[in-house]
């Protein structure tokens, strides 16, 4: 089975359709951020184009679109440009890494003359054995967008903020980095697939040769069990690592203006807006592949829904298509509560100060990962041997 | 085949991104004023960017994540590999290998927040 036109035609549609369903999701999650924060702040939010304010976006995409073109003079023209195209790449390249369900798996066809032989298709853009590791370099590479963009302005707010932006991803990085070392240890691999694979099933947990399972039979095997201390320093981090409140001191309007994006207006300012979603949808999307059991369904097995689907169709190719549609829907609901977390958190908390920013930084949220580290590490020796 | 769909998906969206923003460029009304294409600045007149001065904090920021991100890399192959050593019975051999190095990574921040290289004001 080698790659023939129809499977590299398939894959590369994938990856496309995974780019555009996050850049279609943006709007939404717009809507999604101004409405929900309206009713946090007791008013209405857009309610006036369309149906519930829903057409707002297409309103405010026309609006950007008459926005007058505008290169600062004091600004690096390659840079300032570059920037908000690039804005998109670490985000979704690191998405595309994650599995979003379960293969689909074609049977042998006959079409245009040809038979085309059986092929599985990954329901994610590539697998990549080292999952996590690049998509940690992926998302890093956030930083040069934005001192790209913060020195192509050739404005002092755009690179203080720029600055502050790129000093806060690293320093979070590496509570970021440390907290998923517990996760390593549990699952005892990089790659996201097989991690979703061991959080199958219900809770039980090995304990010097024994198996303890739990009381509650629907308790899904899940992460967040076995790492809940690893969960939170890796959710805290990466509110830092997408630059969203309370952490988003790289933008603090009473300080810097609008921070490293103050000289972008129309569509180049939404192409940085997509790539900060795309970012929390990263976030999203790695919580729920390490603690929350990827595209599982609690209490349902993969079994159960496969035959199910096998007893709707009479095709094999159209039942697997229809299994990873439901796991992919179970899948976005777990996307979407954390998205919602991260909308909520950002309305409901202040900001930090520059100092006590880094503070948490280095100083309790590296200790407390090492900690967990440490502890995890202790754990499996001693519920192993 | 990742790495071909990596490079794929890069330039898909390089040349996505450079299309909008040639789409945003073609609208809108243009209307010089030389006060406008100044950067930006609350009312004064800006000053050039070259008078920007940078606290050395972030330089020693960037420093010291480059030394602990090293750190913490070498801790990954471990991790992949504990499970496995400590059923076969090698376990306390790695734990305390790597407890050797934690304890170094420990004095590193201790030291670090000792000599005050983490005070931001």
């Amino acid at each position: 089975m080698g790659h023939d036109a129809f499977q590299i035609t398939i894959n590369c549609l994938k990856l496309v359709v995974i780019f555009l369903m996050m850049v279609q999701a943006v709007p939404i999650l717009v809507w999604l951020e101004r409405r929900g924060s309206g009713f946090i702040q007791n008013r209405l939010g857009p309610n006036r184009v369309g149906p519930l304010g829903l057409m707002q976006l297409l309103a405010d995409a026309a609006k950007f679109l008459m926005k007058e073109e505008f290169f600062p003079e004091t600004g690096v023209k390659l840079l300032y440009y570059a920037a908000p195209a690039a804005a998109l790449i670490p985000g979704t390249l690191a998405f595309c890494a994650i599995p979003l369900s379960t293969p689909v798996h074609i049977e042998a066809f006959e079409w245009l003359g040809q038979s085309w032989g059986p092929y599985t298709f990954l329901f994610q853009g590539f697998d990549i054995n080292v999952g996590i590791v690049y998509i940690l370099g992926i998302s890093s590479l956030a930083a040069y967008v934005i001192l790209m963009a913060g020195w192509g302005s050739g404005s002092k707010y755009s690179l203080m903020g720029a600055l502050r932006a790129s000093a806060q991803i690293i320093s979070y990085e590496l509570a970021l980095g440390l907290s998923i070392v517990g996760v390593i240890l549990m699952y005892g691999t990089f790659n996201l697939t097989e991690m979703i694979n061991q959080q199958q099933g219900p809770l039980n947990f090995q304990f010097w040769g024994h198996t303890i399972s739990s009381t509650v039979s629907w308790l899904p095997n899940w992460g967040i069990f076995y790492q809940p201390l690893g969960a939170i320093i890796f959710f805290a981090a990466t509110f830092a690592e997408s630059n969203r409140l309370p952490f988003d001191l790289a933008e603090g309007e009473a300080e810097l203006v609008a921070g490293f994006h103050t000289e972008y207006g129309g569509f180049k300012m939404l192409l940085f807006f997509i790539g900060e979603y795309g970012h929390m949808m990263v976030a999203s999307g790695l919580m729920v592949a390490f603690f929350f059991g990827g595209w599982s369904i609690p209490g349902v097995s993969f079994d159960q829904v496969s035959s199910w689907a096998s007893g709707a169709t009479s095709s094999s190719s159209l039942a697997s298509i229809f299994t990873s549609l439901i796991f992919f829907v179970s899948f976005f609901v777990k996307l979407a509560v954390f998205m919602w977390i991260f909308i909520q958190v950002r309305w409901t908390l202040p900001r930090f100060r520059y100092d006590q920013l880094m503070d948490l930084g280095w100083k309790t949220m590296l200790p407390w990962a090492l900690a967990n580290t440490i502890l995890s590490a202790l754990f499996i020796f001693v519920a192993h041997s | 085949m990742p790495l071909g769909g990596i490079i794929f998906l890069a330039v898909f969206i390089a040349i996505f991104g450079a299309l909008m923003l040639f789409l945003g460029s073609r609208g809108g009304t243009r209307v010089y004023d030389p006060v406008k294409f100044e950067p930006y600045e609350c009312g004064v007149p800006a000053q050039d960017k070259k008078d920007t001065k940078i606290s050395v904090k972030f330089y020693l920021t960037a420093i010291l994540f480059i030394i602990f991100d090293i750190e913490i890399i070498f801790m990954y192959p471990w991790a992949t590999t504990f499970k496995d050593f400590v059923k076969s019975g090698n376990g306390l051999f790695v734990l305390i290998s790597m407890f050797v190095f934690i304890a170094i990574f420990i004095f590193g921040l201790f030291w670090e927040v000792k000599s005050k290289a983490l005070e931001w004001d």
